[in-house]
């Protein structure tokens, strides 16, 4: 690897000021699981890493069914799977979680830091998405608040400018008949990369869809919101038929490649049926029962 | 270009150490500290034979900066035997033959140590999604899964008595 500046800032604002120094010669470090790699492969040059996780603000994780989550954008996969209410309350992003990399990756990765590297194929992003998930994003000028599917602009790259730090994501409570699910396509059980990926959530009333959103992964430039299959089950019965018709329209909204993972009409394919699987689990999670 | 001074506790025992900015702690413990039994297989976090546990969590070491060991408690598979005694994950391998060139072995002990340590009678489906990011290329993992289940009972029954 090249030669480093390894900076450990304890505050927030120590933090904003290493990033307006160094601007775009700085990258900050949560998990390392991507970046190190990316640095030893020559895919990052950045001379100065900026270790984020003596930062209180990005360490935190607090959660609870008024004020919904609010998770520190370095807080590692192990943390948020071992906190009861996170599980209790957001089952879909616990899937997502607990799926990246193996037992060792969860306890190095964070979900800012797959949130940063901003790979189309990233699995907490479309579960972020569907959770209506936002990005406080902090510099030594100000804050700004971002939704979660505005934050990627393409392979790799995301909204912050190089003097911005990612301090944490918001995800509102979930009201009362909510459920959400996460599920991708690979072809071993573990250790893998999305073929594709859907990550859903519904609200449901007296057997109705009152809200649902549904995101992509690994069928776009960046994970994609599909706004048309959350408008197909909104006012629906909870229905086969209704959970058909969001499948097909997330089949449309894809813009897949077809590489070494799969073919684009494969992962067409792939889009249809977990966006419909995802959404009987989120089903069976909001307590409702299909038609 | 200077060196960090990073304070830490391996195995229990205070420890420091120089390091550049860019070692890892991989680097660390095998280059600087010769603590050898740490292995270095793919050197990007797929392979887990350089395993090892930091403030009570299993991580890969080759994704850990060396500096980011300082304040922290690390352990090494040096650190599993305890008092001359190997531990029940260690003797299971032995009497299993869950090794054969023994690169990933380290790696495989510390990280089915820090599953029983959760879990202390953990089901074939758990060991095996649990031990997914340690990599074999001799023994096609069935003796290593059941030397791990066979080190779970011997903790239970040295539990119980």
């Amino acid at each position: 690897m090249h030669w480093i500046e390894y900076l450990r800032p304890s505050t927030l604002d120590e933090c904003l000021d290493a990033f307006a120094e160094h601007g775009a010669n700085a990258r900050g470090l949560a998990g390392g699981t991507d970046l190190l790699v990316q640095m030893r492969a020559g895919r990052r040059t950045n001379a100065v890493v900026i270790d984020l996780k003596a930062v209180p603000e990005l360490n935190e994780l607090s959660c609870d069914s008024a004020s919904g989550l609010t998770l520190g954008a370095a807080v590692p996969c192990y943390r948020i799977y071992g906190d009861r209410a996170v599980c209790e309350l957001y089952p879909g992003l616990i899937d997502s979680v607990s799926m990246i990399g193996g037992t060792q990756i969860q306890g190095r990765a964070s979900v800012g830091g797959n949130l940063c590297n901003a790979s189309p194929s990233a699995d907490v992003i479309p579960a972020l998405i569907a959770l209506r998930a936002t990005c406080l994003i902090a510099s030594a000028d100000g804050r700004r608040t971002v939704p979660v599917e505005d934050f990627c602009t393409a392979p790799g790259r995301n909204v912050m400018r190089h003097s911005e730090v990612l301090v944490s994501l918001h995800l509102p409570p979930p009201g009362p008949g909510s459920g959400a699910a996460y599920l991708r396509f690979i072809p071993r059980n573990e250790m893998d990369i999305a073929v594709a990926g859907a990550g859903v959530s519904v609200v449901l009333d007296g057997g109705t869809f009152t809200a649902a959103r549904v995101g992509l992964a690994a069928v776009a430039p960046t994970p994609l919101l599909v706004r048309e299959a959350g408008e197909a089950l909104c006012g629906c019965r909870v229905s086969r038929a209704a959970l058909e018709a969001a499948g097909e329209a997330a089949r449309a909204a894809a813009s897949p490649i077809s590489d070494m993972r799969g073919t684009a009409e494969y992962r067409r394919n792939l889009c249809a049926v977990l966006t419909r699987r995802a959404l009987e689990t989120a089903v069976n999670r909001a307590g409702g029962v299909l038609d | 270009m200077s060196s960090i001074h990073v304070q830490t506790t391996i195995n229990g025992d205070a420890a420091e150490f120089l390091c550049e900015p860019r070692q890892s702690l991989l680097e660390a413990l095998r280059d600087i500290l010769r603590l050898t039994g740490t292995k270095e297989g793919c050197n990007d976090g797929n392979c887990g034979a350089c395993t090892v546990e930091m403030d009570g969590r299993i991580v890969p070491a080759c994704l850990v900066l060396g500096a980011e060991a300082e304040g922290a408690e690390i352990l090494t598979v040096e650190g599993i035997a305890r008092g001359g005694a190997l531990d029940a994950v260690q003797r299971a391998f032995l009497e299993g033959a869950a090794l054969q060139c023994g690169v990933c072995t380290p790696g495989f002990i510390v990280a089915a140590k820090a599953l029983l340590d959760l879990n202390a009678d953990p089901t074939e489906a758990e060991i095996r999604l649990w031990l997914a990011n340690n990599l074999c290329r001799c023994t096609g993992y069935d003796k290593i899964v059941r030397s791990v289940q066979a080190a779970a009972a011997n903790r239970r029954e040295e539990a119980a008595t």
